[in-house]
């Protein structure tokens, strides 16, 4: 008979890491999903997996099961990746000469008829992913998921454990933040 | 270049796209046999550990130090009529000058 959820976190809890294995099967590709929002090779992103889920059995004691186990394991992603982005900050100064020969013509095409410019170009997905390398953690993290994921501010704030005013001030910063790595672009390119 | 249009139109490039779900082949077995070794033991952190766990034994000893150093001199203060332990002390030390004293 195939158990249930509940019945594979007690016995995980009590020590058996063979209960464990269903539950990450089943939570895998979510949580792979999570962690490539925030690395780029999948390298990092096998690691941060990896760590999510040791930190998950040795934290499952903590869970109270009010909520169902996704919720909290997607917390504990989103804050493990939120710690890997800090750990991994790379150089925000870098410039943007390193910009690609098709970022680049997607850029000038852009400024040319924006209406026009498809935004399922490999080269925006670069160039986006790209902006969001030089954000600073906190920004790269609100911004991903309130505009990439789409989630409301209360969301954000119960997976990251920061209180409703610091997610919207952060928020705030991240996007105004966003916009004067934008403006060195075009400016680099434009001006 | 309007920048408000070139984030909006990024933004949905990067909605458009998200990122792949697949697992790696036996990733679970991975996981699985990281939580089946036991981490190596840490010297320091056992030492800090036995430290932290000596801190209260350490600072009640201490206290109790300070209660029975204080307890007999309050008593020799008393039967001794408002004399000063130093003062006892000092007499205890040089009785035996005091002594050579008087049969020079």
């Amino acid at each position: 008979m195939e158990r249930t959820e509940a019945e594979l976190i007690a016995a995980a809890v009590k020590g058996d890491p063979s209960s464990f294995e269903p539950l990450i099967q089943k939570y895998s590709p979510r949580v792979f999903a999570t962690a490539r929002r925030y690395a780029r090779l999948e390298r990092e992103v096998e690691d941060i997996a990896q760590e999510i889920w040791i930190k998950a059995f040795q934290k499952l004691g903590s869970f109270r099961g009010d909520a169902p186990f996704e919720h909290w394991l997607m917390r504990l992603s989103v804050r493990t990746c939120y710690d890997f982005l800090r750990a991994h900050q790379r150089n925000r100064e870098s410039s943007f000469s390193e910009i690609s020969d098709p970022e680049d013509d997607w850029l000038e095409r852009f400024a040319a008829a924006p209406e026009s410019t498809s935004e399922h170009a490999t080269a925006a997905i670069q160039l986006i992913a790209r902006i969001l390398d030089q954000m600073s953690p906190a920004g790269r993290l609100i911004i991903t998921l309130l505009e990439l994921e789409d989630r409301s501010v209360k969301e954000i704030a119960e997976l990251t454990g920061w209180s409703v005013p610091l997610v919207k001030v952060r928020a705030f910063r991240a996007r105004g933040e966003m916009k004067k790595i934008l403006e060195r672009i075009t400016k680099e390119k434009y001006l | 270049m309007k920048i408000e249009e070139l984030r909006a139109k990024l933004l949905a490039a990067a909605r458009a796209n998200p990122p792949g779900d697949h697992v790696p082949l036996a990733f679970e077995r991975r996981v699985l046999a990281h939580l089946a070794v036991k981490p190596p033991v840490e010297l320091a952190a056992l030492w800090a550990r036995a430290l932290w766990r000596a801190t209260v034994p350490c600072v009640a000893i201490t206290v109790l130090l300070g209660v029975f150093s204080f307890i007999p001199t309050r008593n020799i203060m008393n039967s001794t009529n408002e004399e000063d332990l130093s003062q006892t002390f000092e007499q205890t030390l040089l009785a035996s000058s005091d002594q050579q004293e008087e049969i020079w």
